[in-house]
């Protein structure tokens, strides 16, 4: 490991609601139904969203359905621990594109409480890999496939 | 709230990550920042002030210094727009639910 890997770990995001309704809907409404309540302002194709799929299983998929039928990786499951917990794969960059490099974890517990209410705890963690993969993606730009290639090949080029 | 691509562009300087990393121990003034840097000081001004634009450092003045921290909130721009649409998005989703549980009843 070299000196960089000593990093600033910037706190997870924490939320957490209370909903009336037992653990196993809670579960269900978040990862089956998730098409039900995700905000429909936010999505990667170009085309208007048209729902969103959390293929109900360890490894499944995570992605976006546009009204033209494109589908777009938002992520994977990571952990399937019906009615208690999900973990969730959440590859999307601050621009709001798919980087299939970027791993970032969204972790959901459903935690019973009283009478028929789930208290529903969400972490989002390893924000500092954002920080990683715009330090790569600056990279790829700048190596050989990015511009500074293409300059080295125009100078070679103007120096025959 | 800061746009979170600045963040990404502040975070991608190897050079401004050292910058965080010093400041991870707590609070310093910019001429302990540059010590030890391969940059000059106003380099290191300059960065912190595209530090600063992205919502990752706050300053403020000791004396005739100026002190730097990390942004306590961690990194700023990031958390920020991840804080706002998790609240949103789990606003929505308590909304669902509970639809649910009424249509059941």
């Amino acid at each position: 490991m070299n000196e960089t890997s000593q990093r600033i770990q910037p706190a997870p995001v924490r939320k957490s609601v209370t909903v009336k309704a037992p653990p196993s809907r809670a579960f269900e409404v978040f990862t089956s139904g998730i098409g039900r309540w995700w905000p429909k302002s936010h999505h990667i194709s170009a085309a208007d969203l048209q729902t969103v799929i959390i293929e109900p299983r360890l490894g499944g998929r995570w992605y976006e359905l546009a009204v033209d039928g494109a589908e777009c990786e938002v992520g994977k499951v990571l952990v399937w621990d019906p009615p208690e917990r999900v973990v969730l794969a959440w590859q999307l960059t601050g621009d709001w594109k798919y980087d299939p490099e970027l791993v970032t974890e969204v972790e959901v517990r459903f935690i019973a409480e009283g009478e028929g209410f789930t208290r529903v705890e969400l972490e989002h963690r390893d924000l500092e890999r954002f920080g990683d993969r715009a330090e790569a993606t600056r990279a790829q730009i700048d190596g050989p496939s990015g511009w500074g290639g293409l300059l080295q090949l125009f100078a070679g080029v103007a120096a025959q | 709230m800061a746009y979170p691509e600045r963040s990404f562009e502040a975070l991608a300087d190897p050079t401004r990550r050292r910058v965080l990393e010093r400041l991870g121990a707590g609070p310093l003034p910019v001429g302990r920042i540059a010590e030890g840097l391969p940059v000059s000081r106003p380099a290191v001004s300059q960065h912190l002030k595209v530090l600063k634009d992205a919502g990752l450092v706050t300053d403020r003045a000791e004396g005739t210094r100026r002190v730097y921290q990390i942004d306590p909130e961690g990194l700023g721009a990031i958390r920020a727009w991840l804080d706002q649409f998790w609240a949103v998005a789990l606003e929505a989703f308590q909304a669902e639910v509970e639809k649910d549980e009424e249509t059941d009843a």
